[in-house]
């Protein structure tokens, strides 16, 4: 019995002291600060105006070098995103250049943009954007779920519970903001590479892309790094998951009902096993039968 | 020990003059009558018994899921990601259909987890229920295949690495390995025609699987279930008939299952996956960290723990064989853990062991973690090959009781006595 | 046992079957709208503009509008004259060549280029008619898509469409 608890208390301490005890490989990874999100919690949605002004930044920033060839115009227009309406994410599919083809004489040739098209790349592969960059812009479409980063034991317990998925947006409005003119002392840069905290290579080939009024904003949004930094990021958001309004709308549906139905199975159940002692005779599956013993 | 055979009783009289005609051809309404409505189910059955009919709920929640998310997917190399985005952006409710998918693998190998150290503590696995439990490890083993398969098919970072990695075990296997491996991959290195394959086997797999599960559910419908105090029925007051009492219990658990099912669906669907397979596949960049998805965490540590390739393949194989070879290993002549109180002791160990072992398939292969999964992969093994087998002979068990109607009602009063008070009640 | 008791027990089953049937309906609807359009498949159905100017008096193009055919046919003033000068009540699916073209664009036939038999695409100028006719079955059609002869039980169907100008037509 002791012997017994002893083995446990010891199995239990060294399982819980392993993290201390095990020696964490130093990776001098900076986490990015949590931010609130209008999108995150159970109740979340993404804020319209903020995802209308994230759109102005890719589109007078970012897409220079990135493309975002999953959101196509009509997304604009669509239910839980930045609610454009048809007519105006008709205009803006108008302002892009689409390759389309080939016409009755064989040749490629550009047209307008329509509701059905995607954003274009800047690059028509990867190939060209490395000989542009000596790197690959990565494609925005999914960055945000793409990027992520580890909390550990009890951090991600707390996570779980709080329905915190907001890593990704974290991460972009952190790195936006995380480029320091000059590297931490005895870290050396590889050449067009610049110093960035919370890129976990530290060595970023994206230069710092925002500056403070680098974008107008008409809605009397502050024009600083800070805000383009999270407008930008929710966009992103928006951009990876634009279905999260539905989700969590119709999640809290799903919760309330099976709250619901679980409750109206537990008593069921219980009524029905009540049975078990009122009426003995009834519960038995066959007649009585002799059974061997075990 | 048999005390039941499924023909052998009165039971499906139908009235409608339709039934008694396909009766007649065709029992099949008689099979489920006697299979799932008037089957004898020990009265005495916890809550950790309903994980059997949650499995084959996740099944058929997988294979409908499954089956739909095909009607989408497109299984080649240059389409299989931006197809998943597809399925995640236009097609209706394709979020819901494909989030469903990714997160019941997870609630579906859960379930198992929690199916298999049931049997663990309760003596499940012991005579006559040789057979079950090993059919219980060949589901376990497809379900791993299934789900490794499964994530391949996204094409993001995580599965093209994890694929090249797990396929790279089997060049392990002296002299025919590199052929293998070729052989898996049907080119130089995991590709197009890898993908296209795993397509077609993780769809064919599910189908195996219910087939395993048809005679899982019929060899433990030979022997009937076990019971928390181990100890076979020996009367008819014993047991209780399957419908209602056992259907409605399940029922319940099925739907607080559902809400733990629903929390990650809706709320945290990427929590248990890895930001790396939202990037498009690229054979010419490897991850920092190769991580399995959590529930093949404690394999990939009994793995990674073994410095020499080949014994570490093997010990991962053993890992999971060792399993089947439990209803010899053990020798205990009590079933259940209600009455092994120092088994009991080295059971939840068992179950530290392999939480702690999960943890540690999480880490880098450095340092300490590298000792301490050393460490957790001695008792692993020890548990099975060297604990039970000594157990079973020096342990001194509790008495069980008598009889299983006599441990429901252990004030000893007999069945058909009024109701006693309600913190009585034992169901 | 009470009168009482089996309606409160009754109630609970019937609320917990009821429950029940909701649940699997709201679970299924899911696996049955996600073989619907999905939204980019909608949206590669959107409406089509097409310029008509490189069509020659005569000539009948063949564009595409939600994966169907659809014939653009630049009639002659012969052809428009067989379309009208018909008996309407003598056809087999009676229609007159005016529900079939827009008031000021009469040389413009806009045609869903699908029999109506069996669902084959007609090759315009031939048969009898100098209208359609399909190889399948032998169903023929006049100037004005209006089946004549044949096992086709109705006229070829016209698709939604508007004149922008003299010269382009949106379909859809």
């Amino acid at each position: 019995m002791i012997l017994g608890r002893s083995i446990i208390v010891a199995a239990v301490a060294v399982t819980l002291l392993a993290p201390a005890l095990a020696q964490e490989p130093s990776h001098e990874e900076t986490l990015p600060p949590k931010n609130r999100w209008s999108f995150a919690g159970p109740f979340g949605i993404f804020d319209r105006g903020q995802l209308q002004r994230g759109l102005k930044v890719y589109r007078e920033v970012c897409s220079t070098c990135h493309g975002l060839k999953l959101v196509a115009f009509r997304d604009l227009a669509a239910p839980g995103g930045p609610g454009f309406t048809t007519a105006q994410a008709q205009a803006i599919a108008a302002e892009y250049k689409i390759q389309d083809g080939p016409n009755d004489q064989g040749e490629m040739f550009e047209r307008s943009g329509r509701l059905a098209d995607y954003f274009p790349s800047p690059f028509p592969n990867e190939q060209a954007a490395r000989a542009r960059f000596n790197a690959v812009p990565p494609d925005l479409s999914v960055i945000a779920k793409a990027r992520g980063f580890e909390r550990g034991f009890p951090y991600w317990v707390f996570d779980l519970i709080t329905q915190y998925q907001e890593q990704g947006p974290d991460y972009v409005t952190a790195l936006m903001q995380g480029y320091e003119a000059n590297p931490p002392a005895g870290v050396t840069l590889p050449p067009g590479t610049v110093y960035n905290k919370y890129f976990p290579a530290h060595a970023l080939a994206m230069p710092p892309p925002l500056s403070d009024q680098r974008v107008e904003y008409t809605d009397g949004a502050p024009t600083t790094v800070e805000q383009y930094a999270k407008d930008i990021s929710a966009f992103l958001m928006w951009a990876a998951e634009p279905h999260l309004d539905q989700r969590k709308r119709v999640g809290m549906q799903v919760f309330i009902f099976l709250i619901i139905f679980a409750g109206l199975l537990y008593f069921t159940k219980k009524k029905v096993w009540h049975q078990v002692e009122l009426h003995p005779e009834k519960l038995r599956g066959r007649p009585p039968v002799e059974y061997p013993s075990a | 020990m048999v005390h039941q055979s499924m023909n052998a009783h009165p039971s499906y009289q139908p009235k409608n003059a339709f039934m008694q005609w396909l009766e007649r051809r065709l029992p099949i309404a008689g099979l489920i009558y006697s299979s799932f409505i008037v089957y004898p189910t020990p009265r005495n059955l916890n809550y950790w018994w309903t994980f059997g009919g949650i499995l084959t709920f996740m099944l058929a929640v997988q294979i409908v899921t499954g089956v739909v998310l095909a009607m989408h997917y497109m299984p080649s190399a240059g389409d299989a990601f931006d197809s998943v985005e597809h399925i995640m952006r236009d097609v209706n409710y394709g979020w819901l259909l494909r989030y469903v998918h990714a997160n019941g693998a997870s609630m579906f190998f859960l379930a198992a987890y929690i199916h298999l150290f049931r049997g663990l503590y309760y003596g499940s696995y012991k005579e006559p229920r040789e057979v079950l439990w090993i059919l219980g490890v060949i589901l376990l083993l497809l379900m791993i295949v299934t789900g490794f398969m499964g994530y391949v098919l996204p094409w993001g970072q995580m599965s093209y690495w994890a694929a090249t990695v797990i396929t790279n075990l089997f060049s392990a296997v002296p002299l025919v390995g590199e052929s293998i491996v070729t052989w898996l991959w049907g080119g130089y290195a995991v590709g197009g025609p890898t993908l296209n394959r795993f397509y077609a086997l993780h769809y064919l797999l599910p189908f195996v699987i219910v087939g395993v599960v048809v005679l899982h559910i019929w060899a433990l419908h030979v022997v009937g279930q076990n019971n928390p105090d181990g100890i076979e029925p020996q009367t008819a007051d014993d047991t209780v008939a399957f419908t209602p009492y056992a259907t409605i219990k399940d029922a319940f658990l099925m739907m607080v299952y559902c809400i733990l099912f629903a929390w990650f669906v809706f709320y945290v669907p990427n929590f248990l996956g890895h930001s790396d397979n939202y990037i498009p596949a690229n054979p010419a960049v490897t991850p920092t960290h190769i991580v399995p998805e959590w529930y093949y965490l404690p394999f990939y540590a009994i793995l990674r723990a073994i410095p020499n390739k080949l014994l570490g393949v093997t010990a991962l194989a053993a890992s999971i064989f060792v399993l089947m070879l439990l209803p010899w290993l053990d020798t205990s002549k009590v079933r259940s853990a209600r009455y092994r109180p120092l088994y009991r002791q080295f059971f939840w160990v068992f179950f530290i062991v392999c939480v702690g072992l999960g943890w540690l398939g999480s880490k880098p292969p450095e340092g300490n973690y590298v000792l301490f999964a050393r460490i957790f992969t001695v008792y692993y093994f020890a548990f099975f090959v060297v604990i039970l087998p000594v157990l079973g002979k020096v342990e001194k068990t509790k008495l069980p009781p008598k009889s299983i109607s006599q441990a429901v009602l252990r004030h000893g009063m007999p069945i058909g006595t009024p109701a006693p008070p309600p913190d009585m009640h034992k169901a | 046992m009470s009168s009482a008791e089996p309606t409160r027990r009754d109630f609970l089953y019937i609320a917990t079957g009821a429950a029940a049937a909701v649940g699997t309906a709201g679970a299924l609807w899911p696996i049955i709208a996600q073989m619907n359009p999905d939204t980019s498949t909608i949206a590669m159905g959107a409406p089509i503009e097409v310029d008509l100017t490189p069509i020659a008096e005569g000539q009948v193009i063949k564009v595409f509008w939600r994966s169907k055919p659809i014939f653009i046919n630049h009639r002659t003033k012969k052809q428009i004259e067989e379309a009208q000068n018909v008996d309407v009540a003598k056809l087999p699916d009676p229609q007159p060549d005016s529900a079939r073209v827009k008031p000021g664009h009469e040389q413009w036939q806009v045609l869903i280029a699908i029999c109506t038999h069996l669902g084959c695409i007609p090759l315009a100028d031939q048969g009898p008619y100098d209208g359609y006719f399909c190889p399948c079955h032998g169903s023929v059609y006049d100037t004005s898509g209006r089946i004549r002869q044949g096992p086709a039980p109705l006229n070829l169907a016209l698709p939604p469409y508007e004149f922008l100008s003299d010269t382009k037509v949106r379909i859809g």
